[in-house]
């Protein structure tokens, strides 16, 4: 009764000075009053002020006195505009820096990278932002792409560059880059048989290399294989692909992230994560999903379960997000700062949830573009991505007796066009199979064009 | 009053009648299909002898009602007209009518129909000329309109409207397009129906149809005071004051000089017996403006193909996309026409070449010709698109009976040409990879794959055109990776026949 009287009173104070709508100040005038109604300015995690200090961090005794925040900035989907003197697109490096400056500001300093990246610009572009910031403040991780020329020159080549595109003289972390295709026989061909490896270990000796690891998208056979030789190189750490997806169910030949996570443990080794969001996958949900998620969490992020899902695991070392976009990046932070682990009840919530999702047909597509660029000019991703998007919405039909047909043909069709220009649609696909090697996620790439054109076909002539 | 329904049916007929070009959805054509199906040529070519006697009988007895209402381009000459009068009060004056003119470019327009030299049949035809201007000239505007409100549609998560590509089918029809707005404009600024009354055939024919008509406008010369101002108020120069006569071969019964007499001494009724005599005075010696102007820039047109190339980058990193080279129009022995136009004579004898087709084709197949004998026909070539199973637009469309209605499932039986494998080209022999889109998309299954080398039965494998299944759809022509020229393209065939 006090209190209402108090809200009146200022009420008709607030009505006197004619200042209706002034939510924002009225904000601190209720919270004075001992009444929780907040105007977006509060200091909770989930909204309000994006926390500056709260990171969690995480420290492994084999990593020296090493601190990573336990959200890592994956630098492989920097935003990018259209090139102004000419082709294609460039990295939008004014962006870059803002995003690298609120980054650091606050709390996040590990920062992965790869030569081959956002078409080999994303590691000049990532070094540009951080020389800006003192060496000591953050950590770099790069990559050995010596996928497509695996010569020693060419790999030594790789390395040296990237020291020069981070202009610095160590990197922090140091990866064999995606084990997996092609087996052990390849990652000899890349790595042992050429003296590669043996060139690394001596520079992790002299210290330009702090750490050496690698990251991996393989078999079981391979996974074991690699880690059979801990003993023999002391591998410092080891990049691999978890979400609550992935933990207990396999896809194709791979292995749960659970056994990948269990080994690594085993061994003392720390793991950095890629993929928590499976590239945005985990966010952009079907509807009755978001529903699931949304109930429990109301005012949390979709996201924000596959990070936390993702930190809650005491052996890793850090979850790398390609983060775009401001917001996203602020997403991330706060499911961070700090990280409130999931406990054993949220985390079954998950796996069931990942029961439901995979139920659910979509294309595992993260849009890593590493398959592009195909060489006809299709936009791949663009075709899966616009193919799931429709599947979450609701737009694929079964039959042209479906109740909303009319309406999901038409998002399906024009959507594509918006999508992917008509030049690189699936209808061009001409079956090379150049791509099926450079994905991690072992998509079957032109079954899945072929399938989707074939149902584009159908749409079209109205026979299905 | 008569003057009120005249424009008020006038402006429905126009704005309809132009939609149709620009309407690339199809919608407009369930409903208003008829509007281009009464255009008189069309009719006539179409042998449509239902409409053609309704316009004879039409013209009989109201006069030529069929150039102030019906005929786009008439009408668009009255909007030119109307603004050119706003900026000169009572502008026009009686001249003698061209006759002599009108009878040569008449008699030179059935010589060329019957020929079958389309071109010309095509650029006098008012329908046709009116059909290009729209496709031309206004379409490009509306289409970009629409994909202005795509742009937004998009940005706001909406489906209503979808973007189109707006390209230049034909530079040397473009030019023609261009060039005959702007004569028709000028002409119709300075002198009202001017065009109507020297060049085109049709405004001859129903003219000399008019002179007979029942009700026309008759000049009570008891109550005529000789004021001119109906003379000076007459778009068709046709109201000799000073003779109190009027030439009905030229009047096309717009009803403006009833309004402006004063004293009522005009009325649109039968005219007394008395009224019955004739001013025509044949003034041979004028100049063939018009007519100079369009033969002048026919000589010196040129094709201009301009090539847009997507970029792309060569080093083998993630990401990019990689350049797409234009696809070229190779040399085809015989045009493509779509299926419905039986062949090629059929389509030349009917065609008037008003480009409905071209404008209503959502594939960009159908683009006008650029060959001298069939200049502004349409013709199909598959860079852009391919000739869809699903779809019969064209066929749909057409008033004149050069592309007759057929079903979708005739059409899928329909040959209207075969395809031709250019080995060369083929990414299979050049590049040594597998492909096979072509026959993954043939809608008949035309095309098969066959070993390279017979006897190994691993090696990569070719396509091979069974012709006689083939119906020259061009899907494969259209999706062959192999560029700027595919290696596999439809030849036309000058019948086309049903498999």
């Amino acid at each position: 009764m006090e209190q209402n009287r108090k809200e009146l009173d200022r009420r008709g104070f607030l009505k006197k000075f004619g200042i209706g709508a002034a939510a924002v100040s009225a904000a601190s005038l209720y919270g004075c009053a001992g009444k929780k109604s907040v105007g977006g300015a509060d200091n909770s995690p989930e909204i309000g002020e994006v926390p500056k200090d709260q990171m969690t961090y995480r420290s492994f005794p084999g990593l020296g006195g090493d601190k990573a925040s336990i959200l890592g900035y994956g630098c492989m989907r920097w935003p990018v505009i259209p090139n102004p003197d000419g082709e294609g697109e460039i990295i939008d490096q004014e962006q870059v820096n803002r995003l690298v400056d609120y980054a650091i500001e606050h709390g996040v300093n590990f920062f992965d990278c790869a030569p081959v990246y956002v078409r080999g610009q994303s590691e000049k572009a990532t070094g540009i932002a951080l020389k800006r910031h003192p060496r000591e403040s953050y950590y770099i991780s790069t990559k050995l792409s010596n996928m497509s020329n695996s010569s020693r020159e060419n790999s030594i080549r790789m390395y040296k560059k990237s020291l020069e595109n981070f202009q610095t003289d160590y990197i922090d972390y140091y990866l064999l880059h995606n084990l997996g295709r092609g087996g052990m026989e390849r990652v000899r061909e890349r790595f042992f048989d050429n003296g590669v490896l043996d060139f690394l270990l001596e520079e992790r000796k002299a210290g330009r290399i702090r750490h050496l690891g690698w990251s991996f998208h393989g078999s079981k056979e391979l996974f074991d294989e690699m880690l059979s030789m801990h003993e023999k190189y002391h591998w410092d750490f080891v990049l691999i692909q978890m979400n609550y997806l992935d933990w207990k169910i396999p896809k194709g030949s791979k292995i749960s992230a659970e056994y990948m996570y269990e080994e690594l443990s085993k061994r003392g080794i720390p793991i950095m994560i890629m993929e928590p969001l499976l590239g945005g996958r985990l966010a952009k949900l079907p509807d009755h999903i978001v529903t699931r998620l949304k109930e429990k969490e109301p005012q949390r992020s979709v996201a924000s379960w596959a990070f936390r899902f993702a930190g809650s695991h005491p052996g890793v070392l850090t979850v790398l997000s390609g983060m775009t976009y401001m917001e996203h990046l602020q997403d991330n932070i706060r499911s961070f700062s700090p990280l409130k682990p999931l406990d054993e009840g949220e985390k079954e919530f998950l796996y069931e949830t990942a029961r439901l999702i995979n139920q659910y047909p979509t294309i595992p597509c993260n849009d890593c573009k590493y398959c592009m660029p195909c060489p006809y000019g299709l936009d791949i991703p663009a075709i899966l991505l616009h193919y799931n998007k429709c599947l979450n919405e609701g737009n694929i039909s079964m039959s042209s007796q479906d109740e909303n047909y009319a309406k999901a043909r038409r998002a399906y069709l024009v959507g594509y066009d918006r999508s992917v220009p008509k030049l690189r649609q699936a209808s061009h696909c001409v079956g090379c199979k150049e791509c099926i090697e450079h994905c991690p996620q072992e998509i079957d790439i032109p079954r899945e064009l072929l399938k989707i054109d074939r149902y584009v076909e159908k749409l079209k002539r109205g026979t299905l | 009053m008569l003057r009120k329904i005249r424009l008020a049916l006038a402006c429905v007929f126009f704005t309809i009648i132009t939609l149709l070009f620009l309407d690339f959805t199809g919608t407009l054509h369930a409903w208003f299909g008829w509007m281009a199906k009464i255009q008189f040529l069309p009719a006539l070519l179409a042998l449509n002898f239902g409409v053609i006697i309704a316009l004879v009988l039409l013209t009989l007895l109201f006069g030529r009602i069929y150039c102030s209402v019906i005929c786009p381009l008439g009408v668009m000459q009255d909007v030119i007209a109307w603004f050119g009068k706003k900026s000169k009060k009572n502008r026009y004056s009686y001249s003698p009518a061209k006759s002599l003119l009108r009878y040569v470019v008449l008699a030179l327009f059935v010589v060329a129909t019957v020929a079958g030299i389309g071109s010309v049949t095509a650029l006098l035809a008012p329908y046709s000329s009116f059909g290009r201007i729209a496709n031309n000239l206004f379409a490009p505007i509306w289409q970009a309109g629409n994909n202005l409100l795509a742009y937004f549609a998009e940005r706001a998560d909406s489906y209503m409207f979808y973007s189109t590509e707006v390209w230049i089918k034909s530079v040397p029809v473009f030019v023609i397009a261009a060039v005959t707005f702007i004569i028709i404009a000028i002409l119709a600024w300075r002198g009202g129906r001017t065009y109507c009354n020297t060049i085109c055939p049709v405004g001859t024919v129903l003219g000399f149809l008019a002179k007979y008509s029942w009700f026309k406008p008759v000049i009570d010369k008891s109550k005529c005071g000789g004021c001119t101002l109906c003379e000076k108020n007459c778009k068709a120069a046709c109201i000799n004051v000073a003779e109190r006569s009027i030439d009905y071969s030229r009047c096309v019964a717009c009803g403006d000089c009833i309004g402006k007499c004063r004293k009522g001494a005009i009325s649109f009724t039968h005219p007394a017996k008395a009224e019955k005599r004739e001013a025509e005075v044949v003034g041979a010696s004028d100049n063939l403006k018009a007519d100079a102007g369009r033969r002048a820039f026919l000589a010196a047109t040129a094709v201009v193909a301009g090539t847009s190339i997507l970029k792309a980058q060569e080093d083998k990193v993630d990401g990019g996309l990689a350049a797409i080279e234009d696809k070229k129009v190779p040399k085809r022995t015989t045009p493509i026409v779509p299926p419905g136009a039986v062949g090629l004579r059929n389509l030349t004898q009917h065609c008037t070449g008003c480009q409905l087709c071209v404008s209503v084709c959502p594939n960009g197949v159908l683009r006008p010709s650029s060959d001298l004998m069939r200049l502004m026909q349409p013709e199909s070539s598959y860079e852009r698109g391919y000739c869809r199973p699903e779809c019969t637009k064209c066929s749909d469309v057409c008033p004149a009976g050069a592309i007759k209605p057929i079903s979708v499932e005739d059409k899928s039986s329909t040959q209207i040409g075969h395809a031709v494998w250019v080995k060369e080209n083929c990414i299979v022999v050049s590049d040594g990879v597998s492909c096979g889109n072509c026959a993954r998309h043939c809608p008949v299954g035309a095309i098969k794959m066959v070993n390279i080398d017979p006897q190994d039965k691993k090696s990569l494998r070719i396509p091979v055109v069974n012709e006689e299944r083939c119906i020259g759809c061009g899907a494969c022509e259209n999706l062959c990776p192999s560029r700027p020229f595919s290696a596999i393209y439809v030849e036309g065939h000058e019948v086309h026949k049903t498999i």
